[in-house]
Parts: structure tokens; C-alpha cells; sequence
């Protein structure tokens, strides 16, 4: 059976090749796992101001807000466009052009891969928290699981089709990477990794959700903490910029690679 | 034919930045822009089973050629059809008839063995896996490369990394080659090897190959045919033989006299190009050689003479180290 038009012996391939290669680089990435821990300094940060009463949720709703922002941002982070900025002008973008199977599904491969590898590392820090805030403690059902693992990979999503966007424009620019940082500023503040969207201003609120970005932490975040979230609202959202991005990075790719030159190839 | 080009052109457009303060603020606010013909309006074909050699001097426009002819990058204008297919189009069909090798670019993954990057190149092209596994053994024969397939990438030779490549690039056994540079920085055993390779899978799959190489050894040993491009437009279209007679139209008369002679003796006989004793070596023109040495042979007293033609890899490395014609 065919997903998304790969063969499970393509999937497999693609998948145990990229582990393995993040495995060889496992102390990088419990390092990146530890430098995620903006979430905890906020907590810190809220918890010490007012005790977190200006952020709606308080106590070990705070505490488990941004654990679970923690969580999901570890299974959220992209850095396609990094990469793919990378293997565009060192000439390693051409073989895979001229491959039977559209670039973009390695680096798919590689974030899952390295999802994977994170994980230990993740999991590791989060019971470091609960030894640390006991009081925080708390075992989401499997259902509560199951949606905040499906929400988590949908904010992947958006973020890899974000970033695909951007790196698509290496076709025109090569720094495209240059471009991220004017994702990255919206992203800190509107995705609820600094603080519970709920707690902005209404007017911010009403903006931000217009925006891609409280799928990416918040809504995850609140489905796996329990707390109070539209469910159904919030994975519509998600699908609605799935299926936004996901043509408007498959056009630009197809308008940008009768652009490419090859360089360094 | 498997390779047809008609009148295939490629343009760039290029910003000129003069040097200094100021002309980074030209640059800047007024940028200046002409366009590069890269290539100029090229056109040969290529027969089925044919090993040709892609010759010209840095930047004369082969290896943008090339990426055209896999589809790699779009031409400005002009016609392609490789295997019956538009390569710009890169439809799957295409794609799994042809394949790029680029010397000192790598598509194995770096920092794991060979082995992985070709079960991962076997499942994208639809090998199934014991049929990966056979053609990785056999293709490993060809190469005499074995174990390094476990080896981390980066822990292999130059020359064992290059035979990886090229296991990686045939794995799905393309019937259209295009070879840019794959010998490059390899070591003389090494190039020998890589050479008989493509010789031996040429022999046995019948696969068209265009292969570019700046080492002369490459393109005598394999190539029948050359195609010579300068400045973008294609020069010369046929055999090495031929090629040399435009590049040079002399030949070499080198003659072993029993007398010793001096440089005034052989005046109107061409060019002295050499007298050491009573060895001398005279360019003559073609159309003059046989007169010339009929002259020298009842004019002198000769103990031995050979016409020669110059060395073609001297002739094409002036070439590229003249960058002109």
C-alpha cells in the first residue's frame, strides 16, 4: 500500500537510512533537545511574576502548559530550509533532482528520523520536570495521546510547508535562509512558546489566530496538558494551512526549479 | 539516435560588480546586468552504445551542456530529446534511463556506509531487494570494490569513494551516461580502473555514455568520437584523428642523421623544432609533407625518420591552457 504516493519499500528505506544517519550525530541532538528548554525559562519566568495569575492558567496548569509547549516543540522543530539552502549551492540538490522521487520527501525523512532520536532525550527532560515540580505531574489518557501526537505532526507539517515555501525561493535567492528569520519573530511570539495565547490581548488573539502559528505550540500544547481547547476547531485550522501550503509549495518549487542553475555542481 | 541536439543554447545573466567602495553602491542602486552565452546554439546526436568524449577548456561550456542534456537545468533555447524524451520535463521514464556523475560531488550520505545510500537509491528506483543486492555484487565485481561498502563513507579513499559513486549512479543501470569529470583527483591506478569500469559496462549493457575529462588518457582511451566545444559553440564533431589535424595542422618529421648538420641546412624545410646532434624534429604542414620529405630523403643523408602526429593530449592541453583556438 502506497503513502502519499511512496511504496512502503521506499518509506522504509528512506526512513532506517536517516535514522541511522541521526544516530551518528545523537550527541548534537540531545544537545538541541536541551537547548528547547525556552519554555521552562518562561515558566520560570510567569511562575515568578504574579505566580502566572495573568496568564489564566496557574499552578500545575502552568507547569504542564509548558511542558507540553516543551514537548511539541521538540517534535515540531524544522530546519528544511537550512539544509536544503545547503545542498543547493554545494552542488548535493542535483542528484536528488534527477532522482524518481521529489527532494523534499528526504528531508521529510530526516525530521521524522531525528524525531525519533530526539526522543529519549525529550522524554528524559520531562521526567527530570516532574522530579523537580512533582506537583505537576499528570498521565494523559491514550485518547488525549492519540490527538495531541496527531495535532504535534500537523504542526510539523505546517512548519516543514512553511519553511518549504521559503526554501523554494533559494531557486530566486540563494540565501533564503535569511528569510526564515522574518518567520522565526511572528513564530516566537504567536505560537504560544512565550506565553499561553490565551493570556494576549484580545485584538492580538483575533490576529494571531488568522495566523499559522497558535497551531504550531498552542493548540498542541493545550490538547496534551488537558486543558480547555476546541478540538475540532483547532484540527480544521490545521488542515485548513495544510492544504493551503501544501499547493503553494509544489508550485513554487515547480516554477523555481526551471530557475535552478546547478551551481557548484 | 539516443542523444538528438539541434541549435541548443543556454544563457546566464550575470551582474558585473566593479571593485571598491564605489562600485559596491553601483552594485547596489544601480546594478548593471549583460547577459552570458554559455552555450551557443549546439547541435550534434549521439548513436546508441557510443562512448563520446566532451572536450573544452574551463568555462567553454560542457558542463552546462551536459546538465541541460540530464535535465538538470533549462536551456535558453534549442532542441534536446535524450532516449526519447524532453530531459527538462524530467518525466520518471527519463529519469530512470539516465544518470549524472559528477566528480568530487557525492549523493552517498557522508557519515554512513555506501551500503545504505544504495538500498535507499534501489528502493526509489523500484529495485526490489534481492535484486539490489544482486546488482550491487556484480557492479561491485566490475569496480573490485567490497568491503569498503560497509565503511562509513567518510573513512574511504578518494578513488573507493568515486567507485561508490558510480555503483550508486549505475545501481538501476541507466542506458545514458553522463560523465563530468569522473576521474577527477583520483591517483593513476585509480583513473585505470574507473576507465576499464566504464569500458566493461559499456561492453556489456550497450549504454551511451558522454563523459567529460581534462585527462587526455580518459578521452584516448575510451572515446571513438570527441566533440569539442570553445566559447560555448561546438568546434569539432568526430574522431580523435580528424580533431588533431584541425588543432595542428603540421606533423612531426623527426630524422636521425650519420651526419651532424646545423640549423641552416634545414631551411625551407619547415619548422626546426628541435636539433640536438644528429637528431632533428621538423613541423611540416600537411599538404607539404610529402615533398618535403622526399627533399629531405635524397638531400640528406638519413640513418632513420618517423612522421609522427603531435601528441593530442599536448595539442588539447594548450588548448586549455590557452583557452583559445
Amino acid at each position: 500500500m502506497r503513502v502519499a504516493g511512496l511504496s512502503p519499500q521506499v518509506i522504509k528505506a528512506l526512513f532506517s537510512t536517516q535514522y541511522a544517519n541521526m544516530l551518528e550525530y545523537r550527541a548534537e541532538i540531545a544537545l538541541w533537545a536541551l537547548s528547547g528548554v525556552l519554555p521552562f525559562i518562561m515558566l520560570t519566568l510567569w511562575s515568578q511574576h504574579d505566580g502566572g495569575n495573568s496568564l489564566a492558567y496557574q499552578g500545575s496548569d502552568l507547569s504542564r502548559y509548558f511542558l507540553s509547549a516543551f514537548l511539541v516543540r521538540q517534535f515540531s522543530v524544522v530546519w528544511v530550509v537550512f539544509s536544503f539552502e545547503e545542498d543547493a549551492l554545494f552542488g548535493r540538490l542535483s542528484p536528488y533532482i534527477l532522482q524518481p522521487l521529489h527532494p523534499l520527501w528526504r528531508y521529510v525523512a530526516s525530521h521524522l528520523a531525528e524525531q525519533v532520536t530526539r526522543f529519549p532525550f525529550a522524554f528524559g527532560i520531562a521526567l527530570i520536570f516532574f522530579l523537580l515540580n512533582p506537583a505537576s505531574f499528570w498521565l494523559p489518557s491514550f485518547w488525549q495521546l492519540l490527538l495531541a501526537w496527531l495535532a504535534t505532526f500537523f504542526s510539523f507539517t505546517i512548519g516543514f510547508l512553511l519553511q518549504s515555501l521559503i526554501a523554494s525561493l533559494c531557486f530566486w535567492n540563494e540565501r533564503a535562509s535569511a528569510l526564515e528569520r522574518l518567520l522565526f519573530v511572528p513564530y516566537l511570539f504567536l505560537s504560544g512558546l512565550l506565553a499561553p495565547l490565551i493570556a494576549f490581548p484580545s485584538d492580538v488573539l483575533k490576529f494571531a489566530n488568522w495566523t499559522p502559528f497558535p497551531y504550531l505550540i498552542d493548540f498542541p500544547a493545550r490538547v496534551l496538558a488537558g486543558l480547555p481547547v476546541d478540538i475540532l476547531s483547532g484540527f480544521l485550522s490545521q488542515l485548513f494551512w495544510i492544504f493551503c501550503l501544501l499547493p503553494a509549495v509544489l508550485i513554487l518549487w515547480r516554477l523555481g526549479v526551471r530557475r535552478y542553475t546547478a551551481m557548484g555542481a | 539516435m539516443v542523444i538528438e541536439v539541434q541549435g541548443l543554447s543556454k544563457t546566464y545573466r550575470i551582474a558585473d560588480k566593479e571593485p571598491g567602495l564605489l562600485g559596491t553602491f553601483n552594485h547596489f542602486f544601480n546594478r548593471k546586468t549583460y547577459d552570458l552565452k554559455a552555450v551557443n546554439e549546439v547541435s550534434f546526436v549521439i548513436k546508441q552504445g557510443e562512448i563520446v568524449g566532451f572536450l573544452g577548456a574551463n568555462g567553454a561550456g560542457k558542463t552546462t551542456t551536459l546538465k541541460m542534456l540530464c535535465g538538470l537545468i533549462y536551456p535558453s533555447a534549442g532542441f534536446i530529446s535524450v532516449a526519447g524524451y524532453l530531459p527538462q520535463r524530467r518525466q520518471v521514464p527519463f529519469l530512470k534511463q539516465i544518470t549524472l556523475v559528477m566528480g568530487q560531488k557525492q549523493q552517498l550520505i557522508w557519515d554512513l556506509p555506501p551500503l545504505d545510500s544504495l538500498m535507499v537509491n534501489a528502493a526509489v528506483y523500484g529495485i526490489r531487494e534481492p535484486e539490489a543486492r544482486n546488482r550491487i555484487t556484480e557492479l561491485a565485481d566490475m569496480l573490485e570494490i567490497g568491503e569498503e561498502l560497509t565503511r562509513p563513507v567518510r573513512k574511504l579513499s578518494l578513488g573507493q569513494r568515486m567507485k561508490a559513486e558510480l555503483l550508486a549512479a549505475l545501481l538501476h543501470r541507466p542506458t545514458v551516461l553522463f560523465l563530468d569529470e569522473p576521474t577527477l583527483g583520483l591517483d593513476v591506478n585509480a583513473q585505470a580502473k574507473v576507465r576499464s569500469f566504464l569500458a566493461e559496462y559499456n561492453r556489456r549493457t550497450g549504454a551511451t555514455i558522454l563523459l567529460t575529462s581534462h585527462y587526455m588518457t580518459d578521452i584516448t582511451t575510451l572515446c571513438s568520437r570527441v566533440l569539442l566545444i570553445h566559447q560555448g559553440q561546438l568546434f569539432h564533431d568526430g574522431g580523435l584523428d580528424a580533431l588533431t589535424e584541425r588543432l595542428s595542422p603540421y606533423r612531426q618529421v623527426r630524422l636521425e642523421l650519420n651526419k651532424l648538420a646545423s640549423k641552416s641546412d634545414f631551411l625551407g624545410y619547415g619548422k626546426l623544432e628541435s636539433l640536438n646532434g644528429r637528431s632533428v624534429c621538423l613541423l611540416v604542414e600537411r599538404k607539404n609533407l610529402t615533398s618535403i620529405v622526399s627533399r629531405l630523403l635524397s638531400n640528406f643523408d638519413i640513418f632513420d625518420f618517423e612522421v609522427t602526429d603531435p601528441p593530442i593530449d599536448e595539442l588539447i592541453g594548450s588548448l586549455f591552457q590557452k583557452g583559445t583556438l
